[in-house]
Protein backbone atom coordinates (compact mmCIF):
# COMPACT_ATOMS: atom_id res chain seq x y z
CA UNK A 1 0.00 0.00 0.00
CA UNK A 2 2.58 1.91 1.37
CA UNK A 3 4.66 1.58 -2.15
CA UNK A 4 1.80 2.17 -4.37
CA UNK A 5 0.83 5.38 -2.84
CA UNK A 6 4.38 6.50 -2.90
CA UNK A 7 4.30 6.11 -6.45
CA UNK A 8 1.47 7.63 -7.18
CA UNK A 9 2.92 10.44 -5.19
CA UNK A 10 5.80 9.76 -7.56
CA UNK A 11 4.29 10.45 -10.87
CA UNK A 12 2.18 12.69 -9.33
CA UNK A 13 4.66 15.35 -8.41
CA UNK A 14 6.75 14.03 -11.27
CA UNK A 15 3.61 14.85 -13.88
CA UNK A 16 3.82 18.20 -12.32
CA UNK A 17 7.14 19.15 -12.49
CA UNK A 18 7.00 18.05 -16.28
CA UNK A 19 4.30 20.09 -16.77
CA UNK A 20 5.45 23.02 -14.79
CA UNK A 21 8.62 22.81 -16.92
CA UNK A 22 7.28 22.63 -20.01
CA UNK A 23 4.88 25.64 -19.42
CA UNK A 24 8.24 27.65 -18.50
CA UNK A 25 9.41 26.29 -21.37
CA UNK A 26 7.33 28.13 -23.45
CA UNK A 27 7.21 31.12 -22.05
CA UNK A 28 11.18 31.31 -22.23
CA UNK A 29 10.80 30.71 -25.41
CA UNK A 30 8.34 33.45 -25.97
CA UNK A 31 10.37 35.84 -24.63
CA UNK A 32 13.37 34.55 -26.44
CA UNK A 33 12.00 35.02 -29.39
CA UNK A 34 11.77 38.71 -28.34
CA UNK A 35 15.17 39.02 -27.28
CA UNK A 36 16.72 37.06 -30.98
CA UNK A 37 14.47 39.72 -32.95
CA UNK A 38 16.18 42.86 -30.98
CA UNK A 39 19.59 41.52 -30.93
CA UNK A 40 20.40 38.71 -33.18
CA UNK A 41 18.44 38.65 -36.72
CA UNK A 42 20.33 41.53 -38.34
CA UNK A 43 23.29 38.81 -38.53
CA UNK A 44 22.01 35.61 -37.65
CA UNK A 45 18.49 36.32 -39.99
CA UNK A 46 15.22 35.60 -39.52
CA UNK A 47 15.08 31.92 -39.48
CA UNK A 48 18.82 31.22 -38.74
CA UNK A 49 20.40 30.79 -41.51
CA UNK A 50 23.22 33.39 -40.99
CA UNK A 51 25.38 34.53 -43.75
CA UNK A 52 27.44 31.08 -44.62
CA UNK A 53 30.99 32.76 -44.49
CA UNK A 54 30.38 35.73 -42.67
CA UNK A 55 27.75 35.04 -39.64
CA UNK A 56 27.31 31.37 -38.54
CA UNK A 57 24.01 29.89 -38.87
CA UNK A 58 22.00 29.01 -35.28
CA UNK A 59 19.36 27.12 -37.36
CA UNK A 60 20.44 23.25 -37.60
CA UNK A 61 23.65 24.25 -36.01
CA UNK A 62 25.98 21.44 -34.78
CA UNK A 63 28.18 24.22 -32.67
CA UNK A 64 24.64 25.06 -31.05
CA UNK A 65 24.10 21.33 -30.06
CA UNK A 66 27.90 20.19 -29.15
CA UNK A 67 29.36 23.42 -27.88
CA UNK A 68 26.72 24.65 -26.02
CA UNK A 69 28.58 26.21 -23.30
CA UNK A 70 30.57 27.96 -25.93
CA UNK A 71 27.80 29.16 -27.28
CA UNK A 72 26.54 30.30 -24.28
CA UNK A 73 29.87 32.12 -23.18
CA UNK A 74 29.76 33.62 -27.01
CA UNK A 75 26.20 35.20 -25.97
CA UNK A 76 27.61 36.16 -22.66
CA UNK A 77 31.09 37.76 -23.18
CA UNK A 78 31.30 37.89 -27.19
CA UNK A 79 32.78 35.80 -29.49
CA UNK A 80 36.19 36.53 -31.73
CA UNK A 81 38.18 34.36 -33.52
CA UNK A 82 38.11 31.46 -35.91
CA UNK A 83 35.08 28.57 -35.35
CA UNK A 84 33.56 25.83 -37.18
CA UNK A 85 29.83 25.47 -38.38
CA UNK A 86 28.65 22.78 -40.20
CA UNK A 87 31.90 22.16 -41.31
CA UNK A 88 32.47 26.12 -42.75
CA UNK A 89 35.23 28.30 -41.32
CA UNK A 90 34.33 31.41 -39.50
CA UNK A 91 36.62 34.45 -38.66
CA UNK A 92 34.19 37.19 -37.43
CA UNK A 93 33.51 38.63 -33.94
CA UNK A 94 30.00 39.09 -31.92
CA UNK A 95 30.39 41.91 -29.61
CA UNK A 96 28.35 41.10 -26.53
CA UNK A 97 25.01 41.97 -26.71
CA UNK A 98 24.93 42.64 -22.91
CA UNK A 99 22.15 39.96 -22.28
CA UNK A 100 21.45 39.58 -18.67
CA UNK A 101 21.47 35.34 -17.39
CA UNK A 102 17.96 35.56 -18.15
CA UNK A 103 17.51 36.66 -21.39
CA UNK A 104 20.40 34.47 -22.37
CA UNK A 105 18.52 31.21 -21.63
CA UNK A 106 15.59 32.63 -23.34
CA UNK A 107 17.10 33.12 -26.57
CA UNK A 108 18.70 29.82 -26.11
CA UNK A 109 15.56 28.29 -25.46
CA UNK A 110 13.99 30.15 -28.50
CA UNK A 111 16.57 29.03 -30.92
CA UNK A 112 16.92 25.65 -29.84
CA UNK A 113 13.27 25.06 -30.13
CA UNK A 114 12.66 26.79 -33.41
CA UNK A 115 13.35 26.60 -36.99
CA UNK A 116 12.65 22.44 -37.08
CA UNK A 117 15.66 22.10 -34.72
CA UNK A 118 15.00 18.53 -33.21
CA UNK A 119 17.40 18.79 -30.59
CA UNK A 120 15.50 17.53 -28.21
CA UNK A 121 17.26 19.55 -25.61
CA UNK A 122 16.58 19.92 -21.93
CA UNK A 123 15.49 23.55 -21.27
CA UNK A 124 18.47 25.85 -20.38
CA UNK A 125 17.61 28.14 -16.81
CA UNK A 126 19.43 31.32 -15.99
CA UNK A 127 20.91 29.32 -13.55
CA UNK A 128 23.21 27.67 -15.94
CA UNK A 129 23.87 30.89 -17.49
CA UNK A 130 25.34 31.95 -14.38
CA UNK A 131 27.70 29.25 -13.72
CA UNK A 132 29.57 30.05 -17.64
CA UNK A 133 32.76 32.44 -16.55
CA UNK A 134 34.74 34.50 -19.17
CA UNK A 135 37.93 32.33 -20.32
CA UNK B 1 38.07 50.13 -76.53
CA UNK B 2 41.19 52.37 -77.15
CA UNK B 3 40.67 52.24 -80.65
CA UNK B 4 36.99 53.86 -80.44
CA UNK B 5 38.06 56.40 -78.53
CA UNK B 6 40.99 57.40 -80.37
CA UNK B 7 37.99 57.51 -82.98
CA UNK B 8 35.60 59.81 -81.56
CA UNK B 9 38.72 62.52 -80.57
CA UNK B 10 39.41 62.28 -84.52
CA UNK B 11 36.28 62.78 -85.44
CA UNK B 12 35.13 65.51 -82.65
CA UNK B 13 38.60 67.34 -83.59
CA UNK B 14 38.48 67.32 -87.12
CA UNK B 15 36.91 70.95 -87.37
CA UNK B 16 39.54 72.22 -85.49
CA UNK B 17 42.70 72.25 -87.31
CA UNK B 18 45.98 69.98 -87.66
CA UNK B 19 47.24 71.36 -84.36
CA UNK B 20 44.04 70.58 -82.32
CA UNK B 21 44.17 67.52 -83.21
CA UNK B 22 47.44 66.67 -82.09
CA UNK B 23 46.99 68.29 -79.09
CA UNK B 24 43.68 66.65 -77.94
CA UNK B 25 45.13 63.19 -79.82
CA UNK B 26 47.71 63.47 -77.51
CA UNK B 27 46.05 64.46 -74.05
CA UNK B 28 43.51 61.68 -74.59
CA UNK B 29 46.31 59.10 -75.31
CA UNK B 30 48.24 60.10 -72.42
CA UNK B 31 44.85 60.16 -70.07
CA UNK B 32 43.77 56.90 -71.68
CA UNK B 33 47.62 55.40 -70.62
CA UNK B 34 47.37 56.90 -67.07
CA UNK B 35 43.62 55.36 -66.10
CA UNK B 36 44.40 51.70 -67.36
CA UNK B 37 48.02 52.30 -65.50
CA UNK B 38 46.06 53.05 -62.00
CA UNK B 39 43.75 50.50 -62.34
CA UNK B 40 45.79 47.57 -62.95
CA UNK B 41 47.95 48.67 -60.31
CA UNK B 42 46.38 46.70 -57.03
CA UNK B 43 45.00 49.12 -54.25
CA UNK B 44 48.08 47.26 -52.10
CA UNK B 45 50.26 47.99 -55.08
CA UNK B 46 48.99 52.24 -54.30
CA UNK B 47 48.44 52.58 -50.25
CA UNK B 48 49.38 51.32 -47.65
CA UNK B 49 47.63 50.66 -44.69
CA UNK B 50 50.00 51.13 -41.11
CA UNK B 51 48.28 50.36 -37.90
CA UNK B 52 48.64 53.39 -35.90
CA UNK B 53 46.75 52.10 -32.55
CA UNK B 54 46.43 49.08 -30.95
CA UNK B 55 45.38 47.43 -27.81
CA UNK B 56 41.84 49.04 -28.10
CA UNK B 57 38.52 47.41 -26.62
CA UNK B 58 35.66 48.21 -28.82
CA UNK B 59 36.71 51.13 -30.65
CA UNK B 60 34.19 52.82 -31.91
CA UNK B 61 35.92 56.53 -33.06
CA UNK B 62 39.08 58.30 -33.32
CA UNK B 63 40.40 61.82 -33.86
CA UNK B 64 43.55 63.12 -35.05
CA UNK B 65 45.01 66.03 -33.02
CA UNK B 66 46.89 68.41 -34.34
CA UNK B 67 49.95 67.33 -32.48
CA UNK B 68 49.16 64.10 -33.93
CA UNK B 69 48.15 62.39 -31.05
CA UNK B 70 44.90 60.14 -31.37
CA UNK B 71 41.72 60.16 -29.15
CA UNK B 72 39.59 56.85 -29.91
CA UNK B 73 36.50 56.19 -28.23
CA UNK B 74 36.18 52.90 -26.68
CA UNK B 75 32.43 51.45 -26.92
CA UNK B 76 32.74 49.59 -23.15
CA UNK B 77 32.78 53.96 -21.82
CA UNK B 78 36.40 54.66 -22.14
CA UNK B 79 37.81 57.35 -24.00
CA UNK B 80 41.89 56.58 -24.93
CA UNK B 81 44.86 58.58 -26.21
CA UNK B 82 47.45 57.11 -28.46
CA UNK B 83 50.59 59.27 -28.94
CA UNK B 84 53.76 57.64 -31.49
CA UNK B 85 51.39 55.00 -32.21
CA UNK B 86 51.53 53.76 -28.20
CA UNK B 87 48.54 53.61 -26.46
CA UNK B 88 48.81 55.60 -23.24
CA UNK B 89 47.27 53.21 -20.18
CA UNK B 90 46.25 55.85 -18.93
CA UNK B 91 42.59 56.53 -19.63
CA UNK B 92 40.49 60.21 -19.57
CA UNK B 93 38.72 61.11 -16.68
CA UNK B 94 35.68 62.92 -16.62
CA UNK B 95 33.11 61.19 -19.11
CA UNK B 96 29.79 60.94 -17.73
CA UNK B 97 27.72 58.14 -16.63
CA UNK B 98 27.29 55.42 -19.84
CA UNK B 99 25.73 52.54 -20.53
CA UNK B 100 27.61 49.82 -22.29
CA UNK B 101 24.68 47.28 -22.94
CA UNK B 102 23.41 46.40 -26.44
CA UNK B 103 25.11 49.01 -29.25
CA UNK B 104 25.03 51.48 -26.85
CA UNK B 105 28.12 53.14 -25.01
CA UNK B 106 30.66 55.62 -25.66
CA UNK B 107 30.20 56.42 -29.67
CA UNK B 108 31.37 59.19 -31.48
CA UNK B 109 34.12 62.00 -30.75
CA UNK B 110 34.43 65.05 -33.18
CA UNK B 111 36.62 67.95 -33.05
CA UNK B 112 35.02 71.30 -33.58
CA UNK B 113 36.36 72.81 -37.32
CA UNK B 114 38.74 75.45 -34.71
CA UNK B 115 39.64 73.34 -32.34
CA UNK B 116 43.21 74.50 -32.66
CA UNK B 117 41.94 77.76 -31.23
CA UNK B 118 38.87 76.73 -29.14
CA UNK B 119 39.66 73.14 -27.95
CA UNK B 120 36.33 72.07 -27.37
CA UNK B 121 36.08 67.85 -28.23
CA UNK B 122 32.50 66.59 -28.71
CA UNK B 123 31.26 62.93 -27.91
CA UNK B 124 28.03 61.04 -28.24
CA UNK B 125 27.34 58.49 -25.97
CA UNK B 126 24.40 56.14 -24.57
CA UNK B 127 22.82 58.16 -21.62
CA UNK B 128 21.12 56.65 -19.12
CA UNK B 129 17.68 57.67 -17.73
CA UNK B 130 18.12 60.75 -15.25
CA UNK B 131 15.53 61.15 -12.92
CA UNK B 132 12.66 63.56 -14.72
CA UNK B 133 13.63 62.18 -17.44
CA UNK B 134 10.54 61.08 -19.83
CA UNK B 135 10.59 57.63 -21.08
CA UNK B 136 11.52 53.72 -19.72
CA UNK B 137 12.36 53.54 -16.13
CA UNK B 138 16.58 51.60 -17.05
CA UNK B 139 16.12 52.97 -20.29
CA UNK B 140 19.09 55.28 -22.36
CA UNK B 141 18.95 57.02 -25.60
CA UNK B 142 21.86 59.06 -27.47
CA UNK B 143 23.34 61.93 -25.75
CA UNK B 144 26.30 64.86 -26.63
CA UNK B 145 28.29 66.70 -24.89
CA UNK B 146 31.04 69.07 -25.45
CA UNK B 147 34.04 69.03 -23.58
CA UNK B 148 38.14 70.72 -23.25
CA UNK B 149 41.17 68.10 -22.91
CA UNK B 150 43.85 69.28 -19.75
CA UNK B 151 45.93 66.52 -19.61
CA UNK B 152 44.39 63.02 -18.81
CA UNK B 153 40.77 64.97 -18.37
CA UNK B 154 38.02 66.33 -19.83
CA UNK B 155 37.20 69.80 -18.54
CA UNK B 156 34.68 72.06 -19.10
CA UNK B 157 32.16 69.87 -19.94
CA UNK B 158 29.15 70.96 -21.15
CA UNK B 159 26.04 68.58 -21.66
CA UNK B 160 24.57 69.87 -25.01
CA UNK B 161 21.78 67.74 -26.11
CA UNK B 162 20.17 64.38 -24.93
CA UNK B 163 17.78 62.56 -27.26
CA UNK B 164 14.44 61.81 -25.36
CA UNK B 165 12.28 59.47 -24.61
CA UNK B 166 14.84 57.17 -22.71
CA UNK B 167 14.10 53.42 -24.18
CA UNK B 168 15.16 50.50 -22.91
CA UNK B 169 16.32 48.33 -25.82
CA UNK B 170 19.70 47.38 -27.42
CA UNK B 171 19.56 48.84 -30.95
CA UNK B 172 19.77 51.72 -32.99
CA UNK B 173 21.53 54.31 -31.31
CA UNK B 174 22.86 56.44 -34.15
CA UNK B 175 24.92 58.56 -32.76
CA UNK B 176 27.27 60.52 -35.52
CA UNK B 177 28.87 63.66 -34.62
CA UNK B 178 29.31 66.37 -38.10
CA UNK B 179 29.97 69.90 -38.16
CA UNK B 180 29.04 72.23 -41.18
CA UNK B 181 31.83 74.96 -40.89
CA UNK B 182 29.31 77.24 -40.30
CA UNK B 183 29.10 76.76 -36.71
CA UNK B 184 26.26 74.35 -36.73
CA UNK B 185 26.90 70.85 -35.66
CA UNK B 186 24.89 67.75 -36.73
CA UNK B 187 24.10 64.49 -34.17
CA UNK B 188 22.23 61.40 -36.14
CA UNK B 189 20.00 59.27 -34.28
CA UNK B 190 18.64 55.86 -34.19
CA UNK B 191 15.04 54.82 -33.95
CA UNK B 192 15.84 52.63 -30.74
CA UNK B 193 14.26 49.53 -32.58
CA UNK B 194 10.78 51.13 -32.12
CA UNK B 195 10.48 52.40 -35.83
CA UNK B 196 7.29 53.83 -35.62
CA UNK B 197 8.92 56.78 -33.77
CA UNK B 198 10.94 57.58 -37.22
CA UNK B 199 7.74 59.39 -38.08
CA UNK B 200 6.69 61.17 -35.08
CA UNK B 201 8.27 64.72 -34.73
CA UNK B 202 7.42 64.60 -31.20
CA UNK B 203 9.82 61.97 -30.34
CA UNK B 204 13.85 62.16 -31.17
CA UNK B 205 13.96 58.48 -32.37
CA UNK B 206 15.33 58.28 -35.96
CA UNK B 207 16.12 61.98 -36.46
CA UNK B 208 19.08 63.86 -37.57
CA UNK B 209 19.35 66.93 -35.09
CA UNK B 210 20.91 70.38 -35.81
CA UNK B 211 22.17 72.37 -33.11
CA UNK B 212 24.25 75.68 -32.90
CA UNK B 213 28.14 74.24 -31.36
CA UNK B 214 26.82 75.34 -28.22
CA UNK B 215 23.74 73.51 -28.18
CA UNK B 216 21.49 75.99 -28.67
CA UNK B 217 18.60 75.30 -30.96
CA UNK B 218 18.81 77.45 -34.24
CA UNK B 219 15.79 79.55 -34.99
CA UNK B 220 15.70 78.63 -38.46
CA UNK B 221 15.38 75.04 -37.65
CA UNK B 222 12.81 73.76 -40.16
CA UNK B 223 10.22 72.52 -36.54
CA UNK B 224 10.54 75.15 -34.16
CA UNK B 225 7.14 76.06 -35.00
CA UNK B 226 5.61 72.68 -35.42
CA UNK B 227 3.46 71.69 -32.32
CA UNK B 228 4.89 69.19 -30.36
CA UNK B 229 7.65 68.71 -32.61
CA UNK B 230 11.33 69.00 -31.02
CA UNK B 231 13.09 71.95 -32.29
CA UNK B 232 16.35 70.44 -32.80
CA UNK B 233 15.23 68.03 -35.57
CA UNK B 234 16.41 68.73 -38.88
CA UNK B 235 15.72 65.47 -40.88
CA UNK B 236 13.43 62.68 -39.75
CA UNK B 237 12.04 59.08 -40.85
CA UNK B 238 15.22 57.61 -40.59
CA UNK B 239 16.40 54.20 -39.42
CA UNK B 240 20.07 54.02 -37.97
CA UNK B 241 22.32 56.33 -39.53
CA UNK B 242 25.84 55.69 -38.80
CA UNK B 243 27.60 57.66 -41.63
CA UNK B 244 27.66 61.44 -41.89
CA UNK B 245 30.02 63.70 -43.52
CA UNK B 246 29.74 67.15 -44.89
CA UNK B 247 31.00 68.83 -47.74
CA UNK B 248 32.16 71.85 -47.29
CA UNK B 249 32.76 72.61 -51.37
CA UNK B 250 29.31 71.62 -52.33
CA UNK B 251 27.37 72.26 -48.88
CA UNK B 252 25.80 68.79 -49.36
CA UNK B 253 25.79 66.70 -45.92
CA UNK B 254 26.03 62.66 -47.11
CA UNK B 255 24.43 60.41 -44.53
CA UNK B 256 24.03 56.29 -44.77
CA UNK B 257 22.02 54.21 -42.44
CA UNK B 258 21.47 51.16 -41.48
CA UNK B 259 18.34 49.58 -43.14
CA UNK B 260 16.37 46.67 -42.89
CA UNK B 261 17.81 43.43 -44.97
CA UNK B 262 18.59 44.61 -48.25
CA UNK B 263 17.32 48.83 -47.34
CA UNK B 264 20.75 50.48 -46.47
CA UNK B 265 20.76 53.63 -47.71
CA UNK B 266 23.23 56.52 -49.02
CA UNK B 267 21.21 60.21 -48.59
CA UNK B 268 21.89 63.50 -49.23
CA UNK B 269 20.48 65.37 -45.95
CA UNK B 270 18.30 68.60 -46.37
CA UNK B 271 16.57 70.31 -43.96
CA UNK B 272 12.90 69.18 -43.21
CA UNK B 273 12.93 66.49 -45.13
CA UNK B 274 11.44 62.99 -44.13
CA UNK B 275 13.45 59.94 -45.59
CA UNK B 276 10.59 57.47 -45.09
CA UNK B 277 11.34 54.83 -42.43
CA UNK B 278 9.11 52.66 -42.04
CA UNK B 279 6.75 54.25 -44.68
CA UNK B 280 9.43 53.43 -47.13
CA UNK B 281 11.85 51.05 -47.41
CA UNK B 282 14.00 48.78 -50.33
CA UNK B 283 14.40 46.56 -47.64
CA UNK B 284 12.19 43.82 -45.75
CA UNK B 285 12.39 42.88 -42.01
CA UNK B 286 15.28 40.22 -41.17
CA UNK B 287 12.04 38.03 -40.15
CA UNK B 288 11.54 38.19 -43.85
CA UNK B 289 8.05 39.66 -42.85
CA UNK B 290 7.05 43.00 -45.32
CA UNK B 291 7.43 45.85 -43.34
CA UNK B 292 6.11 48.54 -46.63
CA UNK B 293 4.69 47.58 -49.83
CA UNK B 294 5.98 51.10 -51.01
CA UNK B 295 9.68 52.40 -51.93
CA UNK B 296 8.03 55.42 -53.44
CA UNK B 297 5.81 57.87 -51.36
CA UNK B 298 5.33 61.86 -51.98
CA UNK B 299 6.92 63.90 -49.76
CA UNK B 300 9.27 61.52 -49.05
CA UNK B 301 12.90 61.53 -50.09
CA UNK B 302 14.68 58.63 -52.11
CA UNK B 303 17.92 57.49 -51.53
CA UNK B 304 20.75 57.96 -53.70
CA UNK B 305 21.65 54.39 -53.67
CA UNK B 306 20.60 51.76 -51.55
CA UNK B 307 22.80 48.13 -50.79
CA UNK B 308 21.12 44.64 -51.12
CA UNK B 309 22.51 42.48 -49.35
CA UNK B 310 22.77 45.14 -46.64
CA UNK B 311 26.67 45.71 -45.82
CA UNK B 312 26.13 47.28 -42.44
CA UNK B 313 27.37 50.65 -43.35
CA UNK B 314 29.50 52.09 -40.39
CA UNK B 315 31.44 55.21 -40.67
CA UNK B 316 32.12 57.58 -44.05
CA UNK B 317 34.27 60.17 -45.27
CA UNK B 318 35.02 62.11 -48.16
CA UNK B 319 38.35 62.44 -49.99
CA UNK B 320 39.38 65.94 -49.95
CA UNK B 321 42.68 65.21 -51.15
CA UNK B 322 44.70 65.05 -54.30
CA UNK B 323 47.16 62.27 -52.96
CA UNK B 324 44.44 59.89 -53.09
CA UNK B 325 44.28 60.66 -57.13
CA UNK B 326 42.06 58.33 -57.84
CA UNK B 327 39.17 58.48 -54.80
CA UNK B 328 39.66 62.53 -54.72
CA UNK B 329 36.10 64.04 -54.24
CA UNK B 330 34.71 60.53 -53.96
CA UNK B 331 33.09 58.88 -50.80
CA UNK B 332 34.74 55.81 -48.88
CA UNK B 333 32.32 53.93 -47.04
CA UNK B 334 33.04 51.42 -44.12
CA UNK B 335 31.33 47.86 -43.80
CA UNK B 336 30.79 46.63 -39.99
CA UNK B 337 29.17 43.03 -41.38
CA UNK B 338 32.02 42.37 -44.67
CA UNK B 339 34.67 43.78 -42.94
CA UNK B 340 35.82 46.13 -46.19
CA UNK B 341 35.72 49.75 -47.29
CA UNK B 342 33.20 50.39 -50.21
CA UNK B 343 34.83 53.44 -52.68
CA UNK B 344 31.32 55.19 -53.92
CA UNK B 345 32.77 57.46 -57.31
CA UNK B 346 30.47 60.63 -57.49
CA UNK B 347 29.48 62.43 -60.34
CA UNK B 348 28.12 65.56 -58.94
CA UNK B 349 25.56 64.35 -56.43
CA UNK B 350 24.83 60.49 -58.24
CA UNK B 351 27.05 57.56 -57.40
CA UNK B 352 28.28 56.05 -60.65
CA UNK B 353 30.23 53.02 -59.17
CA UNK B 354 30.84 51.02 -55.52
CA UNK B 355 34.06 49.21 -55.72
CA UNK B 356 35.03 47.21 -52.93
CA UNK B 357 38.45 47.86 -51.20
CA UNK B 358 40.71 46.70 -48.83
CA UNK B 359 39.01 43.38 -48.16
CA UNK B 360 39.19 41.61 -44.86
CA UNK B 361 40.32 44.96 -43.31
CA UNK B 362 38.43 44.07 -40.33
CA UNK B 363 35.04 45.12 -38.77
CA UNK B 364 34.82 48.38 -39.30
CA UNK B 365 33.21 51.05 -37.09
CA UNK B 366 34.81 54.64 -38.48
CA UNK B 367 36.21 55.90 -41.50
CA UNK B 368 38.01 59.49 -41.53
CA UNK B 369 40.28 61.84 -43.05
CA UNK B 370 42.61 63.66 -40.22
CA UNK B 371 44.37 67.11 -40.87
CA UNK B 372 47.57 65.08 -42.76
CA UNK B 373 45.00 63.96 -45.15
CA UNK B 374 45.55 60.32 -44.95
CA UNK B 375 42.59 58.27 -44.07
CA UNK B 376 41.78 56.88 -40.34
CA UNK B 377 39.92 53.28 -40.33
CA UNK B 378 38.68 52.19 -36.90
CA UNK B 379 38.61 48.35 -36.59
CA UNK B 380 36.32 47.06 -33.95
CA UNK B 381 37.44 43.40 -33.84
CA UNK B 382 41.40 43.46 -33.53
CA UNK B 383 41.12 46.99 -31.48
CA UNK B 384 43.03 48.68 -34.35
CA UNK B 385 42.97 51.98 -35.38
CA UNK B 386 44.80 51.75 -39.10
CA UNK B 387 46.05 54.43 -41.59
CA UNK B 388 45.85 54.42 -45.29
CA UNK B 389 47.90 56.77 -47.05
CA UNK B 390 49.40 56.93 -50.71
CA UNK B 391 52.90 55.06 -51.24
CA UNK B 392 55.63 57.55 -53.27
Amino acid sequence: MKIILSLVIASLIGSNVFLKSSDELEKSIARGKMVYSENCISCHMGTGEGVTGTFPPLAQSDYLIEQQEESIRAIKYGLIGKITVNGVPYDNMMPSPGLDDEEIADVMNYILNTWDYKSDQPMITAQQVKLVKEE
Amino acid sequence: MKMNSNTNVWRRSLGQGLAAITVSLGLASFQNIDTAAASEKSIEERYQVDTVATGLTMPWASALLPNGDLLVTERVGKLRLVKNGVLDPQEITGLPEILYKGQGGLLDINLHPDYAKNGWIYLSYSSPKKAGEPGDDAGANTALLRAKLKGHALVEVQHLFKALPNVKSNPHYGGRIVFDGKGYVFLSLGERGQKEKAQDLSKDQGKIVRLHDNGKIPTDNPFVKTKNADPAIWTYGHRNPQGLIYNKKTGVLWEHEHGPQGGDELNIIEKGNNYGWPVITYGIDYDNSIISEDTVKAGMEQPITFWRPSIAPCGMTLVDNSKFEDWNGDLLVGSLKFWYLQHLTLEGNKVTKREVIFEKLGRVRDVRQGHDGNIYVVLENSGKVVRISPKN
